[in-house]
């Protein structure tokens, strides 16, 4: 069964794909961050997001009811049926990017977690309340590193204005609404994507003024990973994601 | 044999956390409800941290201990609400996790502040706050990087969730 028949199914997989694409890319600095403390810190925040996707993932294979568990979800799907929104799987780019991108998400799934423990899916309120401590934490540290750059030296604020650019066009996926989305607002799941704006913008704006970043002007390009079309970088990734589970089906230790 | 839910929870007081074995897991809050029927033990479980690989560990520790104790049939289930808080370690946890080097939470959930505004940590060793935050993950998600800058001992923070 295609899960983008089951509305709650896709809505669950939606935040699922995020945690666990962004986790994949953070997990990319293990052993190569800039030093030592900034390595362990994106991939103890990549552990979390993890945490967060097998936890989601089981609870989609549970209501999906097709038999799928987290494994079946993360490592037999192809990129058209990852939901998870273009700006996670945008590839690190320097430390200033990676860190922009990552606090972008993490800053929008606060806003979300917050308002989860009120979902009509007890799972799904339970994840979100477990959820939101750890989201807490991500969002001071990356928020800290944001600003320690952005108002840095001439050339850590340059680096960190070139990722704001780049990245702040894919945020705009993050707000966008559908009949997923408005099956799911119906259902008592969870907020339209589009109401979380302003809570998001309360929350980020003011950092981005303090580290003396130019926030871009509004364009009007919108990503459309949410729905199953990626960027080119999804692929790649799933395939080193996925590589080992798909060369030995069913082996475990 | 029958196994009483008093003697599980006895049990399960010896069976130390993975990563910090200073502490039980029973110390930490995790365990939240035990029940027995006949020689068959259910255990609920809470994570510390949703991806917190230590959880498997304890999961198998817990039937491991049990089943050592007599237990026939050990089921561990996890359950996530109410979520785990460092607010539920007991001042003796606390005194325990200090003289194991590790400083315990400062604050009490929800009252951490960003990096520029938090409290000052005391010294697990020399009481000092004169002390500054080195990263702010350590070596398992639960915990920060700090060092002394008396006694210049590198310690670790349990940090407030």
């Amino acid at each position: 069964m295609n899960a983008a028949t089951n509305p709650h199914v896709n809505y669950i997989l939606r935040l699922a794909d995020g945690s666990l694409v962004l986790a994949q890319r953070l997990s990319e600095l293990c052993g190569k961050g800039p030093a030592l403390e900034p390595d362990i810190a994106l991939t103890n925040i990549a552990l979390d997001l993890l945490g967060q996707a097998r936890l989601l993932l089981s609870h989609a294979g549970t209501l999906e009811g097709q038999g799928r568990d987290e494994d079946a979800l993360a490592y037999w799907r192809d990129a058209k049926d990852f939901l998870n929104p273009t700006l996670c799987e945008l590839p690190n780019g320097d430390f200033a990017q990676t860190c922009l991108r990552a606090y972008c998400y993490v800053s929008w799934q606060a806003v979300l977690w917050a308002q989860l423990p009120q979902s009509s899916d007890a799972a799904l309120a339970a994840i979100a309340a477990k959820s939101c401590k750890e989201t807490r934490y991500h969002c001071e540290h990356l928020g800290d590193w944001v600003l320690r750059l952005g108002d840095g030296t001439a050339e850590s604020h340059a680096r960190m204005q070139r990722a704001l650019d780049y990245l702040y066009p894919y945020t705009n996926e993050l707000f966008d609404s559908d009949a997923t989305d408005e099956a799911a607002a119906a259902a008592g799941l969870g907020p339209l994507p589009s109401t979380l704006a302003a809570d998001w913008q309360a929350q980020v704006l003011p950092l981005l003024t303090e580290a003396t970043l130019s926030v871009p002007a509004t364009v009007p390009f919108h990503s459309t990973g949410r729905r199953g079309v990626h960027s080119e970088a999804l692929g790649h990734l799933l395939g080193e994601m996925q590589v080992v589970a798909r060369a030995h089906p069913g082996a475990h230790w | 044999m029958s196994f009483s839910a008093e003697a599980a929870w006895r049990v399960l007081g010896g069976v130390p956390d993975p990563e910090i074995p200073a502490i039980s897991i029973l110390d930490l809050g995790i365990v939240r409800v035990v029940s027995c029927e006949d020689d068959r033990v259910a255990v609920t479980v809470t994570p510390t941290y949703g991806g917190c690989p230590a959880t498997e560990v304890i999961r198998e520790d817990i039937c491991k201990a049990l089943q050592a104790a007599g237990a026939r049939e050990v089921a561990v289930t996890v359950q996530l609400t109410p979520a785990w808080t460092t607010d539920w370690l007991s001042e003796d946890t606390k005194a325990r996790l200090k003289a194991y080097g590790i400083a315990p939470p400062a604050v009490r959930a929800g009252q951490a502040q960003p990096l520029r505004f938090r409290p000052r940590i005391r010294c697990p060793r020399c009481e000092s706050a004169h002390t500054e935050q080195l990263a702010a993950f350590g070596a398992t998600a639960c915990k920060a990087l700090f060092r002394c800058l008396d006694c210049l001992e590198p310690f670790e923070y349990f940090k407030p969730i």
